[in-house]
């Protein structure tokens, strides 16, 4: 019976059509990776607005306060209650005064969940006040459907 | 003359591709799971300096502000809206009023410009609400484009209760 050479032959695979897409998706993603610091927490879910275009600017140093829909506040990755911001406010207005920067001249953003409490929301924004930080910017999703 | 087989010039040369196959695949798994979708946002600035109210000295240019009332219902959602006292249907009312209040002109020196819009929201009010407000009071679409109008924006100090 005739049968095929079943030794080790040397099947040749092409890898280049593999390895051509392998950089087309390695650029794809480096290109979509996000090297900004923003700071977008999962656990907030924004209101959404017509109007809240994404600024053409970068707001320099600002300081960013996410209030969930609990009454938290994420400041830097860890939860604290809203009557205990001032603390760490405190501490941001030393290390400006530090860095010979005025704390009225630095922008706090507030991402503060859609269904939190207003009175929260004005709560933050009087504590800050009373540190001397006078700039925000409430923040909400860009919505642009017309 | 020793010469090499001129076969050798047609020999494939092969090339080891496997650590760079590993090291694209490293790569791609790294740039994967790194991936952050962020969504689009932007802000409303506010200007609120703790004194203001306080210590605002009246003069000539100064138009007088608007107040904005947003009523919560017991559940947090909006119960009423009202404009320097006077019932507002909806937000969409609310632009139509303020629009009617310092017209469509919002360019420098404008009375939209100089207009201030004071919220005062209860305390359980939805913060969404607010916001449904302030994209009311501030701008328009108009052929896609943003028509800004009220650019001062204040909030009333909170009144737990």
């Amino acid at each position: 019976m005739a049968r095929r050479n079943g030794g080790p032959s040397n099947t040749e695979i092409d890898m280049t059509p593999m390895i051509d897409m392998t950089f087309q998706l390695i650029t794809f993603f480096m290109f979509v990776m996000n090297f900004s610091e923003a700071e977008q927490d999962d656990r907030i879910q924004l209101p959404s607005s017509q109007l809240a275009k994404p600024a053409e600017g970068v707001i320099e140093k600002p300081i960013t306060l996410q209030l969930t829909n609990a009454g938290s506040v994420i400041y830097a990755g860890e939860l604290v209650a809203v009557r205990d911001i001032g603390a760490y406010l405190e501490r941001e207005k030393t290390v400006m005064i530090d860095e010979n920067r005025e704390p009225n001249s630095a922008t706090i953003i507030v991402r503060a969940d859609g269904r939190a409490k207003t009175g929260e929301v004005q709560d933050i924004i009087r504590i800050c006040q009373e540190k001397g930080f006078e700039r925000f910017a409430l923040r909400a999703q860009y919505d642009d459907r017309r | 003359m020793a010469r090499r087989s001129s076969s050798g010039l047609t020999d494939k040369v092969e090339i080891n591709m496997t650590p760079m196959i590993d090291v694209v695949f490293q790569l791609m798994s790294f740039f994967m799971c790194t991936l952050k979708v962020v969504s689009p946002e932007g802000d409303f600035d506010i200007r609120m300096p703790i004194a203001a109210a306080a210590a605002a000295a009246p003069d000539d240019q100064q138009v007088p502000p608007v107040r904005v009332k947003l009523s919560a219902a017991p559940d947090g959602s909006l119960a009423a809206i009202a404009m320097n006292g006077t019932p507002v249907a909806d937000f969409d009312e609310l632009r139509k009023r303020i629009i009617g209040l310092v017209g469509a002109d919002s360019g420098p020196n404008s009375l939209a410009e100089k207009t201030e819009v004071e919220f005062d929201a209860d305390y359980a009010l939805k913060y969404v609400n607010v916001v449904k407000a302030i994209t009311a009071v501030s701008g328009k679409i108009e052929n896609g484009q943003i028509v800004e109008l009220i650019r001062k924006i204040k909030f009333t100090p909170p009144k737990k209760g």
